[in-house]
């Protein structure tokens, strides 16, 4: 911000072009001066924002640096088994590695403790279920074992001879692994390192995944569907009936989630009212009574519920400030209401609907307590999988860090995406 | 912080964006004005031609009080009419009711002849320029004249023609490719003209269309709407609160007030004969006297004024002999120390206001100490000081004997 | 120094018992009607005796995230944690958790046999105190059937003699051990069956019979409710819930005891923690004998101490016999099935990922 840093460029300008730059009345730069002058201010500005930077520092952006780090982590064999790994690097993955690699894991299940053992044995089991009871049983051995080891561990546990085990194992001392990313989109390594996708019996996450993409489409387009005549109430009312109204609409914001929760049970559930109501006018049989909560209809419902004041304000915001006289104007031009709505109106709420989309579809994407509660087995949403996999083990923590992640990176994608067609700058929130 | 603080006056903004607003060719050639407005006002009155008709008109929009109270009125097939009162007093309503948009509450209105209060407003085919000009913002400037002509189904090559004219007369060609945020007040409101115009309606509403400009703009525009109306020859209805465009632009001015026509009259008579002391107050300056009518005699009349002093006055609107009424005088018309006028009081020069043309002298008479009087500036000194005692005079057929009112 | 500190603190704990360097304890648990259970039978006698005040925070649910975040962060807050036998394995793989030596820190049944021995057995872990026995098992509302419910979990699985919605947790945890138990496989086969790919494929096969007629639940809570509300027949259930909706809240429950699947849950102590002695004295008073014995009054879960069994008496509130309500009473243990926590943690991961996928297909 000094003078001298600025002068180079000055000189730039008097070479660059023939006219003499402007100065002030002393004859300093003008563009110095200009700079001079504003630096103040700019430097005021930069005051006020750095608390909330540092707080997003602190609360957003190193955490989520962390997520992405630990969900490629994968120390738990380099560190644990120390010996083992050191000297399994020398063995061709034919058959069975060397009595010095079986000494190796001797020295290290003795060395170990119960914790120290129990990390890699936990780890190695997510790939090959049943390997952590061999690990944490040929610990609790391992102080008898004597040379020949291959021997000794064989007869401690017949797994131990299963080439999968040390294919594995030498696979995984590596500290940086894609297995959990792989995991999360229903792959992984066979027994040659290859990768491939799933037993089909076990693939779940990516038509979860895909199951969290259309059911949050379908619930913004229900959104607009119920909001846009909503909003555009609310924008025409008179101004005493429109707060009650918007009061109406901001209800779900108000209401406890438990006791929103309890009101679709009572509404939807088979005894529930709707059912009871159908059955009284026989529009369903009493023994066919419709399963509305525990499943996706029941996830569609609430979360529309939930989600609608998203979709409703911003395009309540927009159609405010769309003169009526605009469809007036083209209905003295002789166009029919229909079409006046379609041509005029429909074309100026686009910011606020788009916002609407944007807020309802990348809320819906991330939401995970209502499809808890109502979504039963089929209504879940990707983010019910990842808390569910947050409170198990290591490995399954790292996996949910990794679903997370695509997830992150998918809501950013598709915000690329909107932001290409719509253009984020034309939005309208409120 | 030193080099800040000084600004030379070198530092311009030649590359400042300057309105390049092209001016209409606004000099108001001289027609027979006249003439056409006494056609115009005598066709109207016989129902012959008509081409707007409010029968019996009433307007509620609470079921308590009506907005608009039995309103009777005929528009002529090519005359400029202007409504005009102050806000609240039913003008936009009739309009709205005229468009389409509001239904009466009872009566019915006739458009050439067929009653409209069942069709919608998109089958009226009325031409409407709104307060602020309801311009689409998100389409061209062409695509904006355009649409009354999509709508109509037109093919693209008329469509492309007529908008091009209708650029054209309004002096905006080139513009067509603009947005109606890049374009200025007067550019917009010029654009919502051509639009009402384009598809060619018989009937054109406007509502207050001129409002949001500027004076001089507005001024302009008065002009440049008065040209297009003498040119196409619809007919115009005009609403606004604003006198002088109503007197500078129309054939006939219907002075609204509380629901209620106060007087439906070409410009002129409507400030030379008011007919009652509303139209009086709201059309011009005007002096009032308050005073009791002692003789009416071959439409003139003596009135005691509160003071004692008594004057005449053109009988107008009295009741006859003993009733209460209020004098109406334009400040114009009196004049200060005169010579051979019909009436004299004495007054007290109060305050002076040099005006360039006029000095302006406000003086209390007859115990009124608003009273105006417009001293044309002749050049030599007027004379006239503050606290002076005049004598002030004025013609009985200037001061007209109106309708009382509360003072 | 901090090391000093403790010893000095830990001789004279030994002493005096009350007057150690820190005079309170936080304890995390269940909240609810359980955490209220463990305040009556457990803290108030506790503190009345040391003058240790006892803080609570209702987390277990979260448990074993909680405790990693706090060794990870080197802030360990939490003194004692109430938590599931087969989480606590997960945390005491990963060294979260303080290896307990029951016979050191533990007081020894009345009649002398030490601790280790007392726990009712396979119920001990490395650094797991197992507090209380509870079962998840079916329970039924009588309303919706008159002639009688079902008898064996065969029944459960036959819609045509019991019609109706069942309400299974949503966890192929015992589920899958039902399934089999449903097919036909003795209680004691069923976990080396369920290690095998074929053993999987046939639960879940089993499953698949019924899958149409199952609303999942998540939260304790939802079993009675569901059978209260009539929308299911047939649930799973813990037996403190049904208990205490059949005795609090008159609701018409039956339980059906075949095939019941009981688990232990329990304390552990988080690494890193330089309060040890205090916890030690708690978890010394808290696990002995008649604190077990005396939580039985409060809550239908079983002391998890055979030398506690004897000294169950009636409920605290309602006067009712809790001995017949205990899941480790002689008639309702015929058929028991301990649940394995040993084979979960080694299959867990796997089923719990195919079981995601089957419900969702």
């Amino acid at each position: 911000m000094t003078d001298a840093a600025v002068s180079p460029g000055m000189g730039l300008n008097q070479t660059a072009s023939k006219s003499a730059p402007l100065t002030t009345a002393d004859g300093k730069p003008l563009k110095a001066a200009l700079r001079k002058a504003n630096g103040r201010a700019r430097r005021n500005a930069l005051l006020l924002v750095a608390p909330l930077f540092v707080f997003l520092l602190f609360t957003y952006t190193i955490p989520i640096v962390q997520m992405m780090a630990r969900s490629v982590m994968n120390p738990e064999v380099a560190n644990n088994l120390p010996n083992t790994s050191a000297a399994i690097g020398d063995w061709d993955g034919e058959g069975l590695p060397s009595e010095e690699v079986f000494a190796a894991m001797a020295q290290d299940l003795k060395n170990g403790g119960r914790s120290t053992i129990g990390r890699v044995a936990a780890r190695l089991n997510t790939d090959m279920p049943g390997l952590r009871s061999t690990m944490m049983g040929a610990m609790r051995d391992a102080d008898e074992f004597q040379a020949p080891f291959k021997e000794a561990l064989l007869a401690d546990d017949d797994d131990w001879g299963d080439p999968r085990l040390w294919t594995l194992i030498k696979r995984e001392t590596r500290t940086i692994t894609p297995a959990y990313y792989l995991r999360a989109l229903d792959y992984e390594y066979d027994q040659a390192g290859e990768i491939v996708p799933r037993p089909e019996n076990l693939q779940v996450y990516r038509s979860i995944f895909w199951q969290t993409a259309w059911m949050s489409g379908l619930i913004t387009i229900l959104t607009i569907l119920m909001g846009y005549p909503v909003a555009h109430l609310l924008a025409t009312l008179p101004l005493k009936r429109a707060n009650l109204l918007m009061i109406l609409v901001l209800l779900p914001f108000w209401t406890s989630l438990l006791v929103r929760t309890s009101a679709w049970i009572v509404l939807l559930q088979q005894e529930g009212v709707v059912n009871n109501f159908l059955v009284f006018f026989q529009i369903v049989d009493d023994n066919d009574r419709m399963r509305l909560i525990y499943n996706r209809i029941g996830t569609i419902i609430a979360m529309t519920h939930i989600l609608l004041p998203f979709m409703i304000l911003p395009l309540y915001s927009v159609m405010k400030t769309i003169p009526p006289s605009l469809t007036r104007a083209a209905r003295s031009m002789g166009a029919t209401p229909l079409r006046a709505h379609l041509t005029v109106y429909m074309p100026l709420t686009i910011p606020g609907l788009a916002a609407g989309v944007l807020l309802v579809f990348i809320l819906a994407i991330g939401y995970y307590i209502t499809p808890a509660l109502v979504g039963g087995e089929g209504g879940i949403f990707i983010s019910n999988l990842i808390a569910d996999r947050m409170t198990g083990s290591l490995s399954q923590l790292r996996l949910a860090l990794a679903l997370a992640t695509i997830l992150l990176v998918g809501v950013l994608v598709l915000y690329w995406l909107f932001n290409r067609l719509v253009g984020v700058e034309r939005l309208k929130f409120g | 912080m030193s080099t800040g603080d000084t600004w030379p006056v070198s530092i311009g903004f030649d590359d400042a964006d300057h309105e390049g607003l092209t001016i209409g060719k606004a000099a108001c050639r001289t027609c027979s004005k006249l003439k056409r407005r006494q056609v115009l006002a005598n066709q109207a009155e016989r129902s012959v031609g008509a081409a707007v008709t409010f029968d019996g008109v009433q307007k509620s929009y609470d079921g308590e009080t009506l907005v608009v109270k039995d309103l009777n009125l005929k528009i002529a097939e090519g005359e400029f009419l202007t409504m005009l009162g102050p806000s609240g007093s039913g003008k936009t309503t009739c309009l709205m009711m005229l468009a389409g948009f509001e239904p009466p509450t009872h009566g019915e209105i006739y458009l050439d002849d067929k009653a409209i209060s069942q069709l919608p407003p998109h089958k009226r085919g009325i031409g409407m320029v709104f307060q602020n000009y309801a311009l689409f913002p998100h389409m061209t400037v062409g695509e904006n004249l355009a649409y009354p002509l999509k709508v109509r189904g037109m093919s693209k090559s008329e469509i492309r023609d007529r908008v091009e004219r209708a650029l054209g007369m309004v002096e905006l060609s080139g513009f067509g490719g603009r947005r109606p945020a890049q374009l200025s007040g007067g550019q917009q409101q010029r654009v919502a003209v051509a639009r009402a115009l384009v598809f060619e309606p018989n009937l054109v509403l406007m509502d207050e269309p001129l409002g949001a400009l500027d004076k001089q703009l507005r001024e302009q525009m008065q002009y440049e709407i008065k040209h297009i109306h003498d040119n196409l020859g619809v007919t115009i209805v005009y609403v606004t609160h604003d006198q002088t465009e109503a007197l500078t632009m129309s054939d006939r001015v219907a002075v609204f007030n509380d629901g209620v026509i106060q007087q439906l009259s070409p410009p002129e008579t409507l400030y030379e004969n008011p007919t009652n002391s509303f139209v009086a107050q709201f059309i011009g300056e005007n002096n009032k006297l308050s005073g009791t009518v002692s003789k009416v005699i071959n439409g003139e009349c003596e009135v005691e004024l509160d003071t004692g002093a008594t004057v005449h006055a053109t009988a107008v609107n009295v009741d006859g002999e003993g009733s209460r009424t209020t004098l109406s005088l334009r400040p114009e018309r009196v004049y200060i120390g005169p010579e051979g006028t019909d009436n004299t009081l004495d007054g007290r020069i109060e305050e002076l206001i040099y005006l360039g043309e006029t000095i302006r002298a406000r003086l209390t008479v007859a115990g009124n100490d608003q009273f105006i009087v417009k001293v044309p500036n002749r050049g030599s000194s007027t004379g006239l000081t503050e606290g002076a005692s005049v004598t002030v005079g004025w013609s009985t057929a200037d001061c007209h004997a109106l309708d009382p009112i509360a003072t | 120094m901090l090391k000093q500190l403790a010893l000095t603190a830990a001789a004279s704990a030994m002493a005096i018992t009350a007057a150690t360097a820190q005079d309170s304890l936080t304890i995390v648990s269940w909240g609810g009607a359980y955490s209220e259970s463990q305040l009556k039978a457990y803290d108030e006698p506790y503190t009345e005796k040391t003058g240790v005040q006892i803080l609570h925070e209702d987390k277990s649910n979260q448990a074993l995230a909680g405790i990693r975040s706090q060794v990870e962060a080197g802030n360990v807050t939490w003194d004692v944690v109430d938590m599931l036998q087969s989480d606590a394995q997960r945390a005491c793989d990963e060294g979260l958790l303080v290896e307990i030596e029951f016979d050191e820190w533990l007081a020894p049944a009345p009649d002398g046999t030490p601790a280790s021995e007392d726990f009712i057995e396979g119920t001990t872990g490395d650094c797991f105190v197992p507090q209380i026995l509870y079962a998840t098992m079916f329970a039924y509302n009588t309303n919706a059937f008159p002639d009688g419910g079902p008898k064996t979990i065969a029944d459960v699985w036959d819609l045509e003699k019991f019609p109706g919605t069942r309400s299974l947790e949503k966890i192929p945890q015992k589920n899958l051990e039902w399934a089999l138990m449903a097919d036909g496989v003795p209680a004691d086969e069923v976990y080396e069956l369920l290690a095998t790919e074929e053993g999987q494929d046939r639960a879940f096969a089993k499953l698949d019979e019924i899958k149409g007629n199952v609303i999942w639940w998540e939260a304790g809570a939802q079993p009675p409710q569901l059978l209260a509300d009539g929308e299911v027949t047939i649930a799973s259930a813990y037996n403190g819930r049904i208990f205490n909706a059949q005795v609090n809240e008159d609701q018409p429950f039956e339980i059906m005891w075949d095939g019941q699947m009981f688990e232990v849950d329990g304390w552990v102590v988080p690494v890193d923690n330089d309060n040890l002695e205090q916890i030690k004295d708690y978890l010394f008073f808290a696990t002995d004998t008649q604190r077990l014995a005396d939580q039985a009054k409060y809550i239908a879960y079983a002391p998890a101490r055979e030398s506690s069994v004897p000294l169950v008496g009636n409920h605290e509130a309602t006067g009712v016999d809790m001995k017949p309500h205990m899941p480790t009473s002689p008639e309702n243990f015929q058929n028991a099935v301990r649940f394995d926590v040993e084979f979960w943690a080694d299959y867990g991961d796997a089923i719990e990922e195919r079981f995601n996928a089957w419900l969702s297909s």
